[in-house]
């Protein structure tokens, strides 16, 4: 057995909140490079360099990429062999993300209930999903997420006889839709199968894997590189200001699924698409 | 080309420009999003009279981050319209002639900014730390007790956005998606 302070916890929480928020990835910033070159609409490149300039800005002064900080999503993996002392593990991730959104001047963006609308000021509770794995390791993930693209994202409950076509098609409507609103270009996570809230999780994991990056599954890598394509052909463009760059990635994941269900899951993120991770 | 604009934005001035026009706003204009919009025209209806005045004024819906010591603004990058697309075509009857925000907007909003000879403007969305550096000064003038979606009293200089929809219902997102589109 090993056991793992939560001060430790708290304190790496803390720190990849902040680190996510401020600086931009390697696989978006080098995505949005290479957009740049290949862009043809004007307004459309013009958008692209403001966008990669406003994140040298932001590693060089310590602020954050864009104004909507998010609300922190946590994934855990956590060995069960692992004791953790000191007090419980989602009180100590809570307290990294109240530290963090304090200490680095992030914002404020959670309310207590969807109805009363009361701000918490400390953006907590953060959205924590556990996942025991074999081991004596514990693997903490954050993925800070605006609401702009969350609101744009769509889950379908479509039948089987639908197949991969219209799957596809699902998915580029749920883009289309989208339109400007969710700050294109866009990164989309896909999940397919499972049920309604595996699909759901799936997709949202699916934006933790690296633009450029493909699925293991050859017909799931010939659907995302499909996509990808037909995305960008659909002239919505760099902050839906025309252009071919609608989306710098497609990562789709799947899940065994009921035989009388095929879920699409579409989650829609915007090229500020973050996330940090570290191993205690 | 980029087209200086001071504000207050007049009539005059928002009905010559043009929906893909490059602009940069030099002035006053005022942050309000969601939860602003809301209370603001609950108060008009109870008090007859807005935080500020409505007449020719610009809003950017926008929360920014807080500042750090010794800063103006933290990150200040727009937020999605169309959730104020409820709100607006009552704003822009009792005087506001342009909004700053991005995405797309519903046929009541253009309906209104035709009727009253209004501009809706699209700054980056995600370039929240680019924008801030064009915002000089910044107080929050009411609804404090919001945090982020306080109403801020901004002045910007040379403030980067694009005429997205026009005065005349000339919609740039349509037009330039079309010109792309090759699907």
């Amino acid at each position: 057995m090993r056991e793992i302070e939560t001060a430790k916890i708290t304190e790496a929480v803390k720190k990849m909140c902040i680190d996510a928020n401020y600086f931009l990835n390697s696989d978006i910033y080098e995505a949005l490079e290479c957009a740049k070159n290949n862009e043809s609409s004007p307004i459309g490149k013009e958008m692209l360099c403001q966008i990669t300039k406003n994140a040298d800005i932001a590693k060089a002064n310590n602020v954050p990429i864009c104004q909507d900080t998010g609300m922190a999503i946590v994934f855990v993996e956590i060995g069960q062999e692992v004791h953790i002392s000191g007090g419980s593990l989602a009180d100590a991730i809570n307290e990294g993300v109240r530290q963090g959104y304090t200490v680095g001047y992030l914002r404020k963006s959670v309310v207590s209930d969807p109805f009363i609308r009361v701000n918490t000021k400390d953006n907590t509770p953060a959205i924590i999903h556990f996942n025991l794995v074999e081991g004596d390791g514990l693997k903490i993930e954050i993925a800070p997420k605006g609401a702009g693209s969350e609101n744009m994202s769509k889950i379908y409950m479509m039948k089987p006889s639908d197949g991969i076509e219209g799957a596809k098609q699902a998915i580029l409507d749920t883009i289309e839709a989208a339109g400007p609103n969710p700050c294109p270009p866009m990164v989309i996570g896909v999940g397919c199968g499972g049920n309604f809230e595996t699909a759901a999780l799936l997709a949202k994991k699916a934006l933790l894997r690296p633009v450029g990056s493909h699925s293991d599954k050859e017909h799931i890598k010939e659907m995302e590189i499909e996509l990808l394509e037909k995305i960008n052909s659909t002239g919505i463009g760099p902050q839906g200001l025309g252009g071919k760059t609608t989306a710098l990635g497609i990562n789709i994941e799947t899940y065994a699924t009921h035989i009388a269900c095929m879920p699409i899951a579409v989650n829609i993120s915007c090229h500020v698409t973050r996330h940090a991770v570290c191993n205690l | 080309m980029t087209i200086n604009v001071t504000t207050p934005l007049t009539k005059e001035k928002s009905s010559a420009l043009c929906a893909g026009d490059i602009i940069a706003i030099t002035g006053t204009i005022y942050t309000a999003r969601d939860a602003a919009h809301k209370r603001m025209l609950e108060d008009y209806e109870r008090l007859g009279y807005f935080p500020f005045d409505m007449e020719n004024a610009i809003i950017y819906y926008a929360g920014p981050s807080p500042a750090k010591p010794g800063e103006v603004i933290g990150s200040a990058g727009p937020t999605t319209s169309y959730r104020m697309d409820a709100y607006a075509p009552f704003l822009l009857d009792k005087g506001e002639t342009g909004m700053i925000g991005k995405g797309a907007r519903n046929a009541e909003v253009l309906d209104a900014m035709k009727r009253n000879g209004a501009v809706y403007f699209a700054a980056t969305g995600g370039a929240a730390a680019l924008i801030s550096s064009h915002i000089k000064k910044a107080e929050v003038i009411a609804y404090d007790d919001l945090g982020a979606e306080a109403i801020h009293k901004l002045y910007v200089e040379d403030f980067p956005c694009v005429v997205v929809v026009d005065s005349l219902g000339n919609n740039l997102y349509e037009s330039e998606k079309a010109k792309y589109r090759t699907l």
